[in-house]
């Protein structure tokens, strides 16, 4: 040991294991990638082989995973957008109004909705969810472009919660400030207390949006599914059809569904990291 | 004096816009939440196809509910698989945060791929996952859903996989908040790695403890995408004179009792009021516990 | 003042986005209790109800929202078709009722399917729909006698076979008379597999896309025997499975005379199972007449196929026919406005009645007990025919007497995949044990 390194050798051993443990880690990612370019009958058979001369499909399971049955998955795709994008700009915006108000208005009423906002997290949605379908239904909750609503409602006690953790750790000479200067509440909250929150707006929206967009069971339930599919309840349907159970496109709907959230995963990693450990140091 | 004019300086102006500021949230948690938990409440007691025609029938839905030997089934899969996978996950991802936050190559890769699996839905994981389940056990000549040892293992592996992830990120967090001089001082005072480990490290992270062990509890008794797509509850078999489905976890229970037919909807709100009551005692228990746990370190 | 402008705008941002998605066509107000709904009520034009038909055949889905789409744009009634997963009928049913906007075309598949949903279906006694019908047979009349649902397709199933395949391999149809005839003929080709490059029946598939052809189908055959013997017709509390001797005698003969290995059954799905078939690496395909439409257009020639009645073994089963019925029964949603009910009753006369809509409804789902529809092309359904003019029995489906059918389904696949796995005597009481013991206790599930 002429050279002094940086690096042990115990943590060399143990950089090894983690290469093998990682690449675990990623073998059911690989499966999928793998299983979709394989002729659809092959998948079952040899599900751990590489597509080869006899069993390779190309892109023929991507081209029947886009247009699969009479619901495309692109459809599936957009109203999963709308829905993820719609109900994270809800939540993000009215939670974080409400913990302002409640963070800084000392009344009965905001300490009654504080306490609600932290019992509804420990309430399980299946305690909720036969009678949230029936309003959702009445109050027509059940469009990709109402259900945020939904989402607002019932993700209002994580988010507040959160924001209010954070925005009682604000000093209140900067708002007090404003309001000197004449600022209204709405301006100072726009203009100054939401910069202030800019992390914790990060980390809820991160984590509201992981929750949203992978949610099976409350638009399975709520949404008016004739019309209108995300893209869990696309795959969750193509597994329990009779007859025509295409695993090949199946798979290419899976690869075809995770590819972007992996790339955005890949793009803001550190956001999210950050956001994830922020979010559950204050949870 | 003073303090209260401060106060009310930023107090008026909000209290004035209370309706745009809070009305909107309450509005829709009162949708969202309030008004489906107490109508839940009333129609456990009742026999209902639709609120509308719902009549009152007392506690029967939860007499029905208590002797069903298919939710007792349930709630002791869930109550083992809640064990195992608390332990499993913490154990795991606390060992890898731990490794990872000491000088590593790779350490920032490593971490980058351990979350990857948070990002992929229940439902599609669930799916995934009995492929490889089924692709392994047909070496052997079997199969997932022959028995519930297999598709309790499975669950545990898809969930394990998915959430230690989650869970080091978190440890990592907690370790790397630990002050350095903290970790110096022990260092010069010659303690070994061991002995740094459990002294010092350890006592540090119990925030991020509490928190990681009532996620993965809250999140284990919650547990539906998961076990729908991976087994879907099967096995499916007779015991002691009644049908059970084996793997079947509490919320699944739940909502397969709702499907049974319009007689059952009453008693899957009251299996439903009882596993939120489960929950919450669950929840608040181990918060106190731990907490205390906090305060005395 | 300030206070009112927040509130309303609040207000607005609220309802705003609650409204903003009630003005699309065909959200026309449903249900007799319609006005308890928020958002806006759509004015409709007077006397044009809403048709919503919930399906529950998967593979009549793409022809049917052809014709609604044709209805629509000849009539101007909006039509919508939606198909429920399979295996997810009740549920999907179930949900939709509750909703505001319910169906007003539903399929009810039995007697104990009535049971539950008779409050919601229209007595249809006499009704223009009714008067277009052939037979009575396949319709379902509730304990007053009133007709709730009517059979408006009937499926025959049995044992599918490439006789292309079975003459290369030396056989002839006319050979299988019986069970140990079929049993002699498949054991042969299974032995020559190699040899011939086909074996005898395709993969018995017991994956969720499967399964149904033997919990379902094949479990008629047990049940069909016992039900005949005891005179019964109603859904019964409780079964003796006397023949499931039988039952296990077939099961062996499909799952040892085949090339998938039975003990992968368990994940071995229904397109495995036709990819076999119509590849040519199996001769025999237990499956019904829904399939006909599908094997030919994998390329299978009509005269090389032939559909035979399932043996197993019973006394005077060689003058057994197809195991004939129906799931299909179109009943018309009660609860539905008066407007609603006239459009989805016009809807259905049209289906039958209309040239080409009756065509296509031929076409796609076989056989229609209707004086418009023409006579099917079909070769199974012809079989079928032909085996009744020769005076054999028709089998009829048994299993609609199955009570919380798909959970009973459910323990006999469990059942059934774990001895297809390892076949031993033990296994097999566990089977036995699914259908005789299951069917109490579903029975009481339900009942009870």
């Amino acid at each position: 040991m002429e050279k002094k390194s940086q690096y042990t050798p115990l943590s060399k051993v143990l950089t090894c294991v983690f290469i093998l443990l990682s690449l675990i880690w990623l073998v059911p990612v690989f499966e999928v990638l793998m299983n979709s370019f394989k002729l659809n009958t092959f998948v079952n058979l040899e599900p751990f082989a590489l597509p080869n001369g006899e069993s390779f499909a190309g892109w023929v399971n991507y081209i029947k995973g886009m247009t699969f049955g009479n619901y495309p998955f692109l459809k599936a795709a957009m109203y999963s957008l709308v829905i993820t994008v719609l109900s994270v700009t809800l939540i993000l915006l009215f939670c974080s109004m409400s913990a302002w108000y409640i963070a800084r208005v000392n009344s009965l009423a905001s300490r009654i909705f504080y306490y609600l906002c932290l019992f509804s997290m420990i309430v399980p949605f299946q305690m909720v969810m036969f009678t949230l379908t029936f309003t959702a239904d009445q109050l027509k909750l059940n469009t990709p472009f109402s259900i945020p609503i939904v989402y607002l409602g019932f993700g209002a006690g994580l988010a507040i919660f959160m924001f209010l953790g954070f925005i009682k750790s604000l000093p209140h000479e900067i708002e007090e400030a404003a309001s000197i200067d004449g600022c209204g509440a709405i301006r100072t909250f726009f203009l100054v207390v939401m910069p202030m929150l800019k992390p914790t707006v990060i980390s809820v929206g991160i984590l509201e949006l992981m929750w949203v967009w992978n949610d099976y069971l409350l638009p399975y339930l709520v949404l008016d599914r004739t019309k209108f599919q995300t893209i869990p309840i696309l795959v969750q349907y193509l597994k329990g059809s009779y007859g025509t159970v295409d695993l090949g496109a199946t798979m290419a709907i899976i690869m075809l569904s995770i590819t972007p959230v992996i790339i955005l995963y890949i793009l803001c990693q550190k956001h999210i990291i950050k956001g994830v450990a922020a979010g559950a140091v204050k949870g | 004096m003073k303090a209260k004019t401060r106060v009310n300086l930023v107090q008026r102006p909000i209290r004035r816009c209370a309706p745009l500021f809070i009305l909107p949230t309450f509005l829709a948690f009162v949708i969202g939440f309030v008004w489906p938990f107490l109508q839940g409440i009333y129609l456990s007691f009742c026999k209902f196809n639709t609120p509308k025609d719902a009549v009152w029938e007392g506690i029967s839905n939860y007499t029905k509910a208590f002797t069903d030997p298919g939710f007792r089934n349930a709630f002791w899969n869930t109550a083992s698989f809640a064990v195992v996978s608390i332990i499993l996950i913490n154990v795991a991802a606390f060992l890898i945060a731990y490794a990872l936050t000491q000088k590593l190559r790779g350490a920032n890769l490593f971490r980058t791929v351990f979350f990857m699996p948070n990002l992929i839905g229940g439902v599609v994981l669930g799916y995934i996952w009995s492929l490889i389940f089924d692709g392994i056990l047909k070496n052997y000549g079997t199969y997932l859903t022959a028995n519930g040892t297999y598709g309790f293992w499975g669950l545990v592996i898809l969930v394990a996989w998915q959430q230690i992830g989650y869970m080091m990120i978190i440890y990592i967090a907690g370790i790397q908040a630990i002050p350095q001089d903290m970790l110096e001082a022990a260092k010069i005072d010659g303690a070994t790695g061991r002995q740094t480990l459990f002294r010092v490290v350890i006592p540090n992270v119990m925030p991020a403890i509490t928190t990681c062990t009532f996620l993965t509890l809250t999140n284990s008794f919650k547990m539906f995408d998961q076990n729908l797509a991976l087994t879907g509850g099967l096995p499916s078999v007779i015991q002691d004179g009644a049908k059970v489905n084996v793997t079947e976890l509490l919320a699944l229970n739940i909502y397969s009792t709702y499907n049974i037919n319009k007689n059952y909807h009453g008693v899957a709100q009251a299996k439903a009021v009882i596993f939120f009551l489960l929950v919450a005692v669950l929840a608040i228990a181990q918060q106190a516990a731990t907490r205390r746990k906090e305060v005395e370190q | 003042m300030k206070k009112l402008i927040a509130l309303l705008l609040a207000l607005v941002m609220v309802l705003g986005l609650a409204a903003c998605n009630t003005d699309n066509p065909d959200n026309t107000t449903a249900g007799t209790d319609g006005a308890t709904q928020g958002g806006s009520e759509d004015a409709t034009p007077e006397g044009s109800g809403r048709v919503y038909y919930l399906n529950f055949k998967p593979e009549a889905d793409a022809a049917l929202q052809e014709l609604a789409a044709l209805y629509t744009e000849k009539t101007g009634v909006s039509v919508k078709v939606v198909t429920a997963a399979s295996g997810t009928y009740a549920d999907t049913l179930t949900a939709e009722m509750a909703k505001t906007e319910a169906p007003t075309i539903f399929n009810i598949g039995n007697l104990s399917g009535l049971k539950d949903w008779n409050d919601y279906a229209l007595n249809l006694t006499d009704s223009a729909i009714a008067k277009e019908l052939t037979t009575d047979d396949f319709n379902l009349y509730n304990e007053d006698g009133e007709l709730k649902a009517i059979g408006y397709c009937y499926e025959s199933f049995g044992i599918i076979v490439n006789t292309e395949l079975l003459e290369k391999a030396g056989h002839s149809l006319e050979e299988i008379k019986d069970f140990a005839s079929l049993k002699a003929v498949a054991e042969d080709i299974h032995a020559r597999s190699a040899e011939l490059g086909f074996d005898a029946f395709s993969a018995s598939g017991l994956d969720s896309s499967s399964s149904w052809r033997f919990s379902g189908h094949l479990a008629n055959m047990p049940l069909y025997y016992e039900f005949r013997d005891k005179d019964i017709t109603e859904q019964p509390a409780t079964i003796e499975g006397t023949y499931l001797d039988n039952f296990r005698s077939v099961w062996d003969l499909y799952i040892t005379n085949s090339a998938t290995d039975p003990k992968t059954l368990s994940t071995s799905t229904a397109d495995e199972s036709k990819a076999q078939f119509t590849e040519g690496k199996a001769v025999f395909y237990q499956n019904g007449t829904w399939e006909y439409a599908g094997l030919v257009e994998a390329g299978l020639a009509p005269e090389n196929l032939a559909m035979i009645p399932i043996y197993c073994g019973v006394d005077g089963e060689e003058n057994a026919g197809l195991c004939s019925g129906t799931e299909n029964c179109w009943a018309i949603n009660s609860q539905v406005s008066a407007e609603d009910q006239q459009a989805s009753m016009d809807f259905l006369c049209w289906l039958v009645t209309d040239e080409t809509a009756a065509q296509k409804m031929v076409d796609t789902l076989g056989a229609l007990p209707f004086k418009g529809v023409p006579e099917s092309s079909n070769v199974f359904l012809a079989d079928g025919s032909k085996m009744l003019s020769e005076g054999k029995y028709t089998v009829s489906w048994a299993f609609n007497h199955t009570p919380n059918v798909d959970s009973w389904r459910a323990t006999v696949v469990t059942a059934l995949t774990a001895y297809s796995a390892d076949p031993t005597d033990a296994n097999w009481e566990q089977v036995v044990s699914a259908f005789v013991d299951g069917w109490a206790i579903e029975y009481n599930v339900v009942n009870g």
